[in-house]
């Protein structure tokens, strides 16, 4: 159950960086400003935001001219996914032990 | 590929035990037996008591949110800055008592949520869900 990418958790804790994020899977490759305009903060905020997303490998930021187009990369996800299925396993094992507690607590 | 809405939003863990639901219970609330199956702790039962899973890689912080004896338990789990939260819901069925763990992501901005419900996980899950579709 080792969270291999603490950073990506991290990143999509904060509501308003998840919120850029999902906008970024919806609506495809977006400039700082677009995506301030939905983002109701600051555009300071929302480069900020994306320095994280960036750094957590969700999103990657490619030079248009004069602006940078970000576009979301979903398949850094997966260890999101992955995480589910650890503590899936984590939790039968756990019951598996509680069984046996249980036998024993009877005797 | 898919990826299950429900799968990834929370993780769930059900089983039947042969056993009544006061053992299953207590197995669940007392430390020393928690330790047995779960993890060494602090835990006591006891709104808002905060305590500690020691893990062989490091603490889980927790923190008790709901008691319904013989019932339910809810904690708060929190390792590596993710919090989680965890609950347990027992019922009494014809061989013993079903045991059911459910633990759900990311409680923690729930509370401060940027636009309530809809900037929540489980929306976030299913544009997840739809945009790994087109992969």
């Amino acid at each position: 159950m080792m969270l291999q990418n603490d950073n990506l958790f991290k990143s999509l804790g904060d509501p308003t960086r998840r919120r850029v994020f999902e906008h970024l899977c919806l609506e495809g490759d977006q400039t700082v400003r677009a995506l301030t305009e939905r983002a109701g903060v600051s555009q300071p905020a929302v480069s900020k935001h994306l320095v994280v997303l960036k750094e957590a490998g969700l999103v990657v930021g490619k030079q248009r001219g004069r602006e940078t187009l970000y576009s979301a990369r979903s398949d850094a996800l997966r260890p999101l996914i992955e995480w589910a299925d650890q503590m899936t396993s984590f939790w039968e094992a756990r019951f598996d032990r509680l069984d046996d507690v249980l036998k024993r607590m009877d005797q | 590929m898919t990826v299950g809405q429900s799968r990834t939003q929370t993780v769930v863990v059900e089983r039947d035990f042969a056993h009544p639901l006061e053992r299953v219970w207590r197995a669940l609330t007392q430390p020393e037996l928690m330790e047995d199956w779960l993890m060494k702790s602090d835990f006591r039962l006891e709104i808002d008591h905060r305590f500690h899973f020691q893990a062989e890689w490091g603490e889980i912080d927790c923190k008790v949110m709901e008691i319904e004896p013989q019932r339910s338990l809810t904690y708060t789990w929190s390792a590596f800055d993710v919090e989680t939260v965890v609950t347990f819901t027992l019922e009494q069925i014809e061989t013993g008592t079903r045991l059911r763990m459910e633990q759900s992501g990311f409680h923690a901005d729930q509370k401060h949520a940027f636009r309530g419900a809809e900037s929540g996980w489980a929306a976030f899950f299913h544009i997840l869900e739809q945009t790994l579709e087109n992969y």
